[in-house]
């Protein structure tokens, strides 16, 4: 036991060096700015060459081109040949719940139980972790972070990087509600010496039963005195009332049909697949309901040997030229650290059949409108949040990916980090040699 | 029935042949036979390839005294007359486990690994087993027996199926009615051996199949060395390896490429063992053949999957669907190589399996009397016993089989099988054929009976008054009951008859009625009715095969798969699986015009140049080139580099890591290449050319490199490089140290990163010493692990060392120079940048991730301005991948290092390639595009290290391994090839065959952490 102790005090040691580097957050807009001569990818499919950008108070007041005769607000900055974009949103992420993988004792994810609506990732939400510090020199500026495991994992919250705590992170709390959907395909159990393959799933049809009357007895306590007070089915309400979204995680044909029928036959309004590797299998079941998709890592392998090696690069261009709205989501191995490739993963899409503005939809505008948080942002237009960056060049490609500026809120926010930190010490370590 | 036959037989046999000379007899007075036994008038088939028609045999005590057909009946002689009937040698299985229970799992349920040997005085890994006999275990399974007997065999190779070195086997007829003292041909016929570990031990050593191949190894130089006398210590097992050396070995492979594997040891010892197959040889047939070696294969052909699901069945891969087309066509394409083999039970659930499996492979094209001799003389000559067994000579044992015709036809009846001169019957030997039309009268009543179907399982059809009447017959020792419903099928009434046939064209017996009345009936037989039969029975058989499935046995639906899926034999394509290439690629001249061309030399970026690739080479560069018989390649607005080279890889490989020991430098990579994995193509398809598959990061000292090129297609040693430098794994931190392997993994040593060093240190020293006496001429033990260590320190192999911190970093590097060689790579590297300047004074290089971090402890200080800053040092810098999925985009990875600290575009490149290049000691042949290196070039349609760029064409040696117009149409190929399986699956399955159900098998995906 006080070995243990000894083990939890040196965990708590590491911990706390882990943290204390962090970047101050930006103070509050104050004055505005008028940022002149950049390319302006506004995130919407438009484009303004030597556009007049310029924001005040933490929100844009004019989206317009530099040739417009009209007074610059505030300070002016003249980014002519550079780049502007609206600030990227990573969906469906775990950025700030877990800090290092393979340290236990850094894991928020994933919490016990299979059916957690009522879960909130967001008062797990570290806005210290040197992670989330690390995406920003990147351009990905928000998230919605999102628990992991279980059947129902629980609750997502969209935040801001530019935070002292998780209130202040908080751009929309408590959003939807994340459901893993039930496997058609189910694994042998190796440790009871099953070969571990995949294999029909001989409880699927099961489990769908258990959701839907997990569901239809939620709907029913809605409509009942609610006491005593059932803390999950509560958590359920705004996605039965439709005040909030289902964010179904399902990659298979069969599966997204399932889940579609499911939410019309539960009078779910609003669900979002995620994953959705096979979701251009059924895209006119998709558009035809509605229904948008954040779709899986575009940097992934095919599943199937036969699959065309560059399937995961071009489902984008598929569900998109079928007329899907879709995000780009980054979940899976080491999704946290890797989070910050998002423009990449957009780029690619943009190789592989859309054109570069439409990929860059894909983590600004599409995403927001699927989040529920496009009248704040995803998009440079006045009115929005002035949450937006300036690139040397091309954003969605690595080596033209180069910030210079980057506002949350019009707030002007470091894009130093634990990195940039150690690259400026150990160059300079060997210049003074 | 049959069970009851048999025993008959038997009593009355064992009182005739089985008395013994010198045993006292208490039970009544002694009977000793001297009866010959004669089996007279049949066709025997002596061998494959020898048929007496109308022959005798002669046969006392257990073995053939006479064959022929001018052979005198000796006067005390039991005749059996098999007119009409053939008779051949009966089969021998030469991989078994009859009558030998697998041994059970060791008792301890502690999950704390093991590494120490549970046995004393045996070899130090409880997983060579020479010292084990399968005499000793052998108990005679009459159940099992029977269905063996059943099946056509009469002699079977049985052993311990256990361990890597599995001991001898013994030689068992399957006397039922004999003994021991009489069954066993030989105790001990051959050695054993296979590539899984022993259940009787936990020992964690070898826990992957490279380990187990470098154990194979060891044991052979230890073997040699315990022979001449220098061991301190007695070894139970080394003796037991030396005594079973002369023996016929067989090994249990399982796969080609375990068969092709295995080969290379056997070859090194001057073992030629004898393969136990996979059922997959076809796949590589001129490797296999070239082995020299025989196989002993298995018939379990696949079912068709069952497709009607196409949500599962979308999951099939192309690869699993041929299967189940090409594999009964193994043994077919086995024969026509000439390679020598001979069929099994292997795999197989049940032997009544066998033949109907086999002659899915006759019906495939598998000549049948190479079928017999893969059963008889082939088994017999391979364990040297063809005088005894194989086939009907005289002195050999009478194994002989009694059939009603060609044993390899679909409608013979397998009537007896005799081992060792007894008699087993399978089926009535005159069993009469009463099939026909007969008309009889009962009452006032008058009746048709059709009787058609199998001799063994015959239908009745029983008519009256125009209606058709439920009836049910059997016939069996002449002895007929047939059931029928009464005309007034209302009641559910039956009548019954029962006849005793001696004649089939009339025939008389005792019917009773529903009311207990019986009465006397006449039967006789329609005179046409033979023609009529045969064409009745076709119809019916057809009309069978359409609807009335549900109520059939397995076995005969088995017999029909035959139809199904051997009709047309799918392309074997190389790799055989998706985007195989039907015929290898050949290598072309190939002229590429206007290009932008990286070359990674002084020349820099040249734009609008031309660049000739002839004869694998770069040939030339530079403007208005032209050649006759070049294939013209337009560059206009292309890119063309080198090959991408990755430096830390674990694609292709069937292993990464043997855990096993903390230091395991004797396994390596070169055994284990997979050239079937479709990340090889993948990789292409990225661009890349050539990569270090690299022995995982599980222990200080790890295993042997393979270096290879990506020659899709191409069996595992033609990827490999020629003269191929040599590398080793080592690793630093916290795989090592098993920091998070969870709790139970805290016992081998280190643990920490201070027993890192001493690990080290310890090996070093011990491979100096090593060195030194093996070079001072005195007797040494050879031990793989020293002599590979010694290359180290000999400088002729180089270290590609898995490392995070900095303190471990330096510490490998003082270490290093301590014992006066340099570390070659550190590879991760991911604080390589806090001691830059040490690397460079080293003179190590550093290969690392462009932005991974934060999964582990020790890669908290990871940063993605490591390249620039070791390269600004004046580090030789390359950016790798560990990762099949990344490593496709390692043009992306490099352009990071623009992104991340300001490199240049043109030396990012380099990060890719020529880096790689250097730290791999083959940028004299690949890395940069010069005249006189290897044309491995692969051509972009855009900015190579643009986000939006794509590989049009991938070159290696000047042959086109990629090209995405290819793929374009391998795509379409694959899909209708796919469409053509599913619908002879779907027909199959409607056609009432047996199918399985769908089981995607999941493809490892392998990092350096991976426990394999």
């Amino acid at each position: 036991m006080k070995q243990l102790n000894y083990k939890i005090l040196a965990f708590a040691v590491l911990l706390s060096s882990i943290v204390i580097a962090q970047q101050t957050p930006a103070s509050k807009q104050t004055n505005a700015i008028s940022i002149e001569g950049a390319t302006a990818h506004l995130g919407n499919g438009e484009v303004i060459e030597n556009s007049l950008i310029m924001f005040n108070n933490g929100k844009f007041t004019f989206v317009g081109s530099a040739n417009t005769k009209i007074a610059r607000q505030g300070k002016v900055m003249n980014a002519t040949g550079k780049h502007l974009y609206p600030g990227f949103i990573a969906p469906n992420s775990t950025l700030g719940l877990v800090e290092v993988d393979a340290v236990r004792a850094s894991n928020d994810a994933d919490e016990v139980g299979a059916m957690n609506p009522h879960i909130r990732s967001l008062i797990a939400y570290n806005t210290e972790s040197k992670i989330i510090e690390s995406m920003r020199p990147n351009g990905v500026l928000m998230g919605q972070i999102t628990p992991r495991g279980g059947r129902i994992s629980g609750t997502s919250s969209i935040v801001q990087f530019d935070a002292w705590n998780w209130e202040d992170a908080a751009i929309k709390a408590d959003d939807g509600i994340h459901l893993n959907w039930p496997n058609p395909f189910s694994r042998g159990r190796w440790w009871l010496g099953e070969p571990s393959m995949l294999k029909e799933n001989k409880n699927y049809k099961k489990q769908i039963e258990e959701l839907a009357s997990y569901f239809a007895e939620s709907k029913a306590y809605q409509a009942s005195n609610k006491s005593p007070r059932h803390l999950p089915f509560e958590a359920l309400q705004g996605v039965i009332e439709g005040s909030k979204k289902l964010y179904v995680h399902v990659d298979g044909e069969r599966g997204i049909t399932d889940a579609i029928n499911f939410a019309k036959n539960t009078n779910i309004k609003h669900i979002v697949i995620v994953g959705g590797y096979e979701a251009h299998k059924v895209s006119s079941l998709l558009k035809q309901n509605n229904i948008p998709v954040l779709l899986q890592r575009v940097h992934s392998e095919p599943n199937n040997d036969d699959d065309d090696y560059d399937l995961p690069f071009k489902l984008a261009n598929k569900l998109v030229n079928a007329g899907v709205l879709v995000g780009l989501e980054n979940a899976g191995g080491m999704e946290r650290m890797n989070a910050r490739n998002l423009p990449f993963l957009a780029g690619t899409c943009a190789a592989y059949g859309l054109n570069k503005e439409q990929a860059l939809s894909l983590i600004t505008l599409n995403t927001a409108k699927i989040l529920g948080i496009d009248n704040m942002v995803g998009s440079l237009e006045v009115g929005k949040d002035a949450t937006l960056f300036i690139s040397e060049g091309d954003a969605l490609d690595m080596r033209t990916n180069k910030l210079e500026k980057a506002y949350i809120q019009g707030r002007d926010i470091s894009l130093e980090s634990h990195q940039t930190e150690l690259y400026k010490r150990y160059s300079n370590k060997y210049k003074q040699q | 029935m049959i069970k009851k036959t048999i025993l008959l037989a038997c009593l009355v046999l064992t009182i005739n042949v089985f008395a013994q000379e010198n045993v006292p007899k208490n039970d009544g007075v002694k009977t000793i036979s001297s009866n010959y036994t004669v089996v007279t008038n049949a066709e025997i088939h002596v061998s494959p390839t020898q048929v007496i028609e109308n022959g005798t045999m002669v046969i006392k005590d257990g073995k053939i005294v006479s064959i022929g057909n001018n052979v005198s009946i000796p006067k005390n002689a039991v005749v059996t007359d098999l007119s009409g009937k053939s008779v051949y040698p009966s089969f021998i299985d030469l991989y078994s486990t009859f009558g030998v229970e697998k041994p059970k799992r060791s008792g301890s349920n502690s999950r704390t690994p093991q590494y120490d040997a549970e046995r004393e005085g045996h070899y130090w890994n409880d997983h060579i087993r020479a010292e084990q006999n399968a005499i000793d275990k052998f108990s005679y399974n009459t159940k099992e027996a029977e269905k063996l007997i059943a099946a056509g065999f009469g002699v079977v190779n049985t052993h311990i199926e256990d361990g890597i070195i599995r001991g001898t086997g013994t030689l068992v007829a399957l006397n039922s009615e004999g003994s021991n003292a009489n069954r066993i041909l030989s105790t001990k016929s051959a050695q054993f051996l296979g590539t899984s570990k022993s259940a009787t031990s936990r020992q964690s050593y070898p826990n992957s199949i490279m380990g187990s191949f470098a154990l194979l190894r060891q044991v052979n130089m230890d073997a040699k060395w315990y022979q001449t006398g220098t061991a301190k210590e007695k070894d139970r097992s080394l003796e037991a390896f030396n005594a079973n050396k002369n023996l016929v070995q067989i090994i249990e492979a399982g796969s080609k490429m375990n068969a092709l594997r295995l080969d290379k040891i056997g070859d090194q010892f001057n073992t030629q063992y004898v393969f136990v197959g996979g059922g997959d040889e076809y796949e590589y047939i001129k490797e296999i053949k070239a082995t020299n070696g025989s196989f002993i294969l298995p018939v379990n052909f696949p079912d068709a999957y069952d497709m009607e699901n196409p949500f599962l069945a979308n999951s099939v891969d192309l690869a699993d669907l041929r299967e189940w087309n090409q594999k009964p066509h193994n043994p077919k394409i086995l024969a026509e190589n000439n390679v020598t083999f001979a069929l099994s039970t292997y795999k197989l659930k049940d032997a009544k399996e066998f033949m109907p499996n086999l002659l899915k492979a006759i019906e495939a094209g598998l000549p049948k009397d190479k079928a017999l001799a893969a059963l008889t003389t082939i088994p017999a000559q391979i364990l040297g016993k063809s005088n005894e067994i194989g086939s009907l000579q005289t002195g050999a044992y009478a194994n002989f089989l009694v059939t009603s015709g060609d044993i390899f036809d679909k409608e013979t009846t397998l009537f007896q099988n005799w081992v060792a001169g007894t008699k087993n019957e399978l089926k009535p030997l005159n069993q009469k054929d009463i099939r026909g039309d007969y008309t009889f009268n009962l009452g006032n009543t008058d009746y048709e009976l059709s009787i058609k179907g199998k001799i063994e399982k015959l239908k009745s059809q029983v008519k009256a008054d125009n209606k058709t009447l439920g009836s049910k017959i059997s016939f069996d020792e002449d002895w007929m009951n047939l059931t029928f419903s009464t005309v007034d099928t209302i009641k559910q009434e039956f009548i019954r008859l029962v006849a005793n046939i001696e004649n089939t064209s009339a025939f008389s017996g005792k019917a009773i009625f529903p009311n207990g009345n019986e009465s006397t009936f006449f039967a006789t037989k329609k005179t046409d009715s033979k023609a009529a039969d045969d064409k009745n029975e076709k119809d019916d058989d057809d009309k069978e095969a359409g609807d009335d499935d549900k109520n059939e046995e397995k076995g005969e639906k088995s017999d029909k798969d035959a139809v199904a899926n051997t009709d047309k034999l799918f392309p074997v394509t190389f790799p055989n699986m998706a985007y195989g290439f039907e015929t290898l690629p050949k290598q072309e001249t190939i002229l590429f015009k206007n290009v932008t061309v990286w070359t990674n030399e002084k020349e820099g970026i040249l734009k609008n140049t031309d660049v000739l690739i002839k004869d694998g080479k770069i040939s030339k560069i530079g403007q208005n080139l032209s050649t006759n018989n070049a294939q013209v390649i337009n560059g206009e607005g292309k890119h063309l580099t080198s090959g991408i080279i990755d430096e830390h890889a674990h694609i292709a490989t069937s292993s990464v890591n043997e855990s096993g020991h903390n230091s395991t430098a004797e396994v390596t990579q070169e055994d284990v290449i997979n050239p079937e994995d479709i990340s090889i193509y993948r990789n292409l398809a990225g661009g890349v050319t050539s990569i270090q598959i690299l022995h995982g990061s599980a222990n200080p000292i790890g295993g042997r490199s393979a270096v290879i090129k990506l020659k899709w297609g191409e069996s595992a040693d033609n990827l490999l490089y020629k003269d191929m430098p040599k590398f080793i794994k080592f690793a630093l931190g916290e795989n090592v140290k098993q920091s998070n392997w969870g709790d139970v993994e805290t016992v081998r040593f280190p643990q920490t990163r201070m027993g890192v060093e001493q690990v080290y240190t310890d090996y070093f020293q011990r491979a100096k010493e090593y060195d030194a006496k093996k070079k001072s001429g005195q007797t040494y033990r050879k031990d793989v692990e020293m002599e590979v260590i010694a290359e180290i320190l000999n400088k002729e192999r180089f270290i590609s060392c898995h490392s995070y911190v900095q303190s471990e970093i330096n510490m490998l590097m003082k270490v290093a120079e301590k014992f006066d060689f340099n570390i070659n790579t550190f590879t991760h590297i991911l604080e390589g940048y806090k001691v830059a300047d040490k690397m460079k004074a080293h003179g190590v290089g550093g290969s690392t991730f462009s932005d991974w971090w934060a999964y582990k402890y020790e890669v908290n200080d990871a940063i993605p301005f490591n390249a620039a800053i070791m390269h600004n040092a004046g580090v030789t810098v390359a950016i790798n991948s560990d990762d099949s999925e990344m490593s496709r985009r390692l043009n992306q990875e490099a352009a990071k290092s623009v992104k991340y600290g300001n490199i240049s575009e043109e030396e990012a490149w380099e990060f890719v390639t020529l880096n790689p290049a250097k730290l791999l000691h083959i940028d004299d042949r690949v890395g940069s595009i010069k005249v006189g290196k290897d044309a491995d070039v692969v051509l972009w349609n855009d900015h190579p290290m643009s986000i939006y760029a794509k590989a049009e064409k991938t070159i290696i040696d000047g042959i086109t391994y990629f090209d995405i117009d290819r793929d374009k149409k391998l795509r379409e190929a694959i899909k209708k090839e796919k469409n053509e399986l599913t619908t002879l699956m779907l027909q199959a399955k409607n056609k009432g065959l047996k199918t399985k159900p769908i089981e995607k098998k999941e493809k490892a995906h392998f990092h350096c952490d991976s426990e394999f």
